[in-house]
């Protein structure tokens, strides 16, 4: 059977005010995501990722690439016309900041409803009400809060809220954009074996967005890396995670904070800003000048996605899996990779 | 809607001027509704033989050059001055947010038409530009409602443009078209009404200016034709006689212009607090 | 420990009043850093700890009022001080840095210019001098090119940067103490990770002491040497970090432990803590926990809340510790 979502060479850049230059913000990226598989998407602010998943969920037009999506090309489909595609209901979305994501004039019950009343069937617009109970008792929303407003809502209440109303016509693919970074770790937790339940009930796919990758660990099955408009590594998440192939990659392991004072890391402090993603020169590796294990070849050749040893384990480094790879890079593959003791 | 009168019974509480605004609010809307049968004389009924009479007991506004009552006068006036800032400002208010809206939610040539089009308002003295319109139209109740509207228009559009411009990108109205929301819903239920709240108080300080207006229309001579009473109208024909001594023909009508003023002026941010429900808890 | 600390908050309790009754965001709060201490205050939203840190330097909005305590501060009680020498006090004692350094910035003023306007306020410096000790505290935040920088405007910077330059803001005038309310939520992790360095090298070069204000224990877990864990207006557990991580005693903090991710571990691994933070007005349970707590029992319910030293300077405040 073919992948659930099929993204082909996608490419969008957006044009510079006043000037012929283009912001290139996702530049050639291939992925797939099979029917109930997980998939993280790590990156920092500015990498692309919020494009991506907005090209994804059809909000963006692309300028370049397919999105195929169970095997039609909803990419050529403009935005205004997705809106009535039936796949429109099959694809949605739970956003980061639950408080701006919640339209402050509607209630609970209103934003749950929004989606069955628009795109629902007509059974579903019959039995509204019920709907919606059913969708909260989902959630863990408790009923009585169904009339509140979302002010009236604690953040976690909010997320669940949205999470309702992204899962109300049960879509095939749902993407997570960071649901958890506005939350209290109390509540992450709560809303994470949420979303797990959730996935293993209504078989969903999800694309789970966020730039901590402990985690991007606990729900994906697979994970991307993108830095600066480009997929710089990819993978099941156990084998990304425990040898990391990319600078980046391990530079991003070996930042995030872990909460046991003894495991005090090797941390690979990156240097300097990141590149321009304006018009930048198709034969530098975008990492060039904050890696730190570049080397002249890294200005002359664009490295792209090679395979490793393991099956299915991909990273654009001229370094990535040669056996000469640079040496602080295996030493932070050990102290940060491996579970704290 | 228990919730909604618990909630404006918080705001007056608290805070007092708005209350007082509102019970001034109320009082005026009365007058305007019953005004013609509280009115002790006729307005109209002129009698030279009672002339420019003090305020006295049987006057209590004392009365005018053709001896008509100024109380009466006063009182029934309120009907068609608000009358006509209302309409005025509704009208004002409908074409200006629509447009602005629509400017600051697609942007592209719909905005810069609405832009150029609000500047070239903006590029006039707008009284000047009423009694142009006023001259140019004719000299009618609804011209003076249009000219009216047309000055006020371009405070509503930009300000429903730069409102919803800082709205255009917020996560619930991605989360709309994700619901399968078209461009024109969105923008009319999701977005246009969080920006309702500081409209509000736009179209409240508004109601006094167009009040202002209208009157300023008919004191030189271009809005309501004498001899129907308003309040404009009357402060001009009382003016010439403030000299001479006569200082109740003007000060009555102009008391009540102030006052449907201030009132009007005081009444947006208690507007802007019933109207958002973030401060109903 | 030195037997003076530089800054100690005793018995502090802070009310707010509210349209739907009083408060009591911060009940009886106690803790003392030492200088050059770092000292990581932790709880979830709700929990108070920035209403301490606001408490301690004076900013308490108006409907916020004091009813007990004491925050004293080389020798000044910073609580009862007046407004004049609270402003002698911040800037050059006492400083803070903020969650969003991009609003903290004057959006107009060229971000040099901004740092020297607080040496101007509070350094006996010549004007021709300020300048190089602007570009001075540029390069010792590590920000790339200073020269250049001293004139960029803050939208000109990534948030990062921001944060960089609100730093050498509040390390201008070489403060003995500075408050750091959520340094770095919002940034990014590779950046977060720089800014926690850095504060670090100050800290450490500067004799500098530090209060960090976070809501992710993983934050604080490797950067300080003492850990303050706030619940619900309540100072519920305070130790040494190593202490604190390896054998925490409080309940809540073992929650909160269990609920932060950590590298290498599964879902099933992190476990929410059940209910939430309770609400605060009108009359509370002595424990504000109990009703969160799988440890309550009757003696949770008598008053007053136990403050117990189960080892030198590890305080928890449980009748039931584990």
């Amino acid at each position: 059977m073919s992948a659930l979502l099929d993204v082909r060479a996608l490419t969008k850049r957006f044009p510079v005010r006043g000037s012929e230059r283009r912001v290139h913000a996702v530049d050639d990226v291939s992925f797939t995501i099979e029917r109930g598989e997980s998939v993280g998407l790590v990156g920092e602010s500015g990498c692309g990722k919020s494009t991506l998943v907005r090209l994804v969920t059809r909000l963006l037009d692309p300028s370049d690439g397919r999105i195929v999506f169970a095997g039609r090309d909803v990419g050529v489909i403009p935005p205004a016309q997705f809106t009535h595609a039936p796949e429109r209901r099959l694809i949605q979305m739970v956003f980061q900041d639950p408080a701006d994501s919640l339209n402050p004039r509607f209630t609970a019950f209103d934003t749950i409803a929004e989606p069955l009343r628009r795109l629902g069937t007509p059974a579903q617009r019959a039995a509204l009400a019920d709907h919606v109970a059913e969708l909260a008792d989902l959630v863990g929303l408790p009923r009585e809060l169904l009339g509140r407003f979302p002010h009236q809502l604690s953040g976690g209440q909010q997320q669940r809220v949205g999470i309702a109303r992204a899962i109300a016509l049960r879509p095939r693919l749902l993407v997570l954009d960071e649901p958890t970074s506005a939350l209290d770790v109390s509540v992450q937790a709560t809303i994470l074996h949420l979303l797990a339940e959730l996935r293993d009930r209504l078989g969903m796919s999800y694309l789970f967005v966020s730039h901590d990758l402990n985690l991007v660990r606990l729900l994906t099955d697979r994970v991307l890396v993108m830095y600066l408009g480009k997929i710089v590594e990819s993978g099941r998440s156990e084998e990304v995670f425990d040898r990391p192939a990319h600078p980046y990659t391990r530079a991003l392991m070996s930042a995030v904070p872990a909460p046991d004072p003894a495991a005090r890391r090797a941390r690979i402090a990156l240097v300097g800003e990141p590149r321009s993603p304006i018009d930048p020169p198709p034969t530098v590796c975008r990492f060039h000048g904050r890696c730190p294990d570049g080397v002249e070849r890294c200005t002359r050749e664009m490295p792209v996605l090679r395979p490793g040893p393991a099956a299915d384990h991909l990273a654009a480094c001229h370094f990535g899996f040669a056996v000469g790879a640079p040496a602080q890079g295996s030493g932070a593959r050990r102290s940060g990779g491996e579970p704290a003791a | 809607m228990s919730a909604l009168l618990r909630h404006g019974r918080y705001v007056l509480g608290e805070n007092p001027v708005t209350a007082v605004a509102f019970g001034l609010f109320v009082v005026l809307i009365l007058l305007a509704l019953v005004g013609p049968s509280l009115a002790p004389h006729d307005p109209l009924a002129s009698d030279t033989a009672r002339k420019l009479e003090p305020p006295s007991a049987r006057y209590w506004f004392g009365t005018d050059q053709v001896g008509r009552d100024i109380l009466s006068r006063v009182l029934v006036a309120t009907r068609l001055d608000l009358a006509i800032s209302l309409s005025a400002v509704t009208l004002s208010f409908v074409v200006g947010s629509g447009l602005g809206a629509s400017a600051g939610f697609f942007g592209g040539w719909t905005d810069r038409i609405v832009t150029r089009v609000t500047d070239t308002i903006m590029a006039f003295p707008l009284f000047v530009l009423a009694m142009a319109i006023v001259a140019a139209l004719g000299n009618t109740l609804a011209n003076i409602v249009y000219a009216t509207a047309i000055i006020n228009l371009p405070f509503y559009a930009r300000m429903a443009r730069a409102e919803v411009n800082v709205r255009r990108e917020a996560g619930f109205v991605e989360a709309a078209r994700l619901s399968g929301n078209g461009s024109a819903r969105i923008l009319t239920v999701h977005v246009f009404p969080n920006c309702l709240p500081p409209m509000m108080v736009q179209a409240s300080l508004n109601l006094g200016w167009a009040i202002l207006n209208a009157a300023g229309l008919s004191f030189i001579g271009l809005g309501v034709r004498p001899p129907t009473p308003e309040w404009g109208i009357m402060v001009a024909e009382g003016a010439a006689f403030i000299v001479s001594g006569e200082w109740w023909i003007a000060l009555f009508p102009g008391l009540a212009l102030m006052l449907a003023v201030f009132c009007f002026n005081l009444l947006g941010d208690g507007l802007r607090d019933l109207i958002d429900p973030r401060r109903r808890t | 420990m030195s037997a003076v600390p530089l800054m100690s908050v005793e018995d502090l309790s802070v009310e707010f009043r509210t349209r739907h009754g009083v408060v009591r965001a911060l009940e009886r709060v106690g803790f003392s850093i030492a200088r050059g201490e770092t000292v990581g205050i932790v709880g979830e939203s709700g929990s108070g700890k920035s209403v301490t840190a606001f408490t301690v330097l004076g900013l308490l909005p108006p409907a916020g009022r004091v009813t007990s305590g004491r925050a004293v501060f080389g020798g000044l009680d910073l609580l009862t001080a007046s407004a004049g020498q609270l402003l002698e006090y911040r800037g050059r004692e006492l400083s803070m840095i903020f969650q969003s350094p991009r609003t903290a910035l004057n959006p107009i003023r060229p971000v040099g210019k901004q740092i020297a306007d607080v040496l101007e306020r509070h350094a006996n410096l010549p004007r021709a001098r300020r300048r190089d000790r602007v570009l001075e505290l540029l390069a010792r935040v590590q920000i790339p090119d200073p020269e250049r920088r001293y004139h960029a405007y803050p939208f000109e910077l990534s948030g990062g940067m921001c944060q960089r330059v609100m730093i050498a803001l509040a390390v201008a005038c070489s403060p003995a103490l500075l408050i750091a309310d959520e340094p770095t939520t919002g940034l990014d992790v590779t950046t977060q990770a720089g800014i926690l360095d850095l504060l670090g090298d100050l800290s450490r070069t500067a004799g500098m002491a530090t209060i960090m204000i976070t809501h992710d224990l993983a934050v604080v877990a490797e950067r300080c040497d003492r850990i303050v864990v706030m619940h619900a207006g309540h100072v519920v557990e305070q130790a040494p970090a190593r202490t604190l991580f390896a054998r925490p005693r409080h309940p809540y903090t073992a929650r909160l432990l269990a609920s932060t991710p950590r590298a290498g571990a599964k879902l099933a691994d992190l476990t929410p803590i059940p209910g939430a933070v309770p609400d605060l007005r009108g009359e509370t349970t002595p424990c504000r926990y109990r009703t969160r707590c799988e440890r309550a029992a009757a003696v949770c319910d008598r008053p007053p809340l136990p403050r117990e030293v189960v080892a030198p300077g590890h305080v928890v405040a449980c009748a039931r510790p584990l």
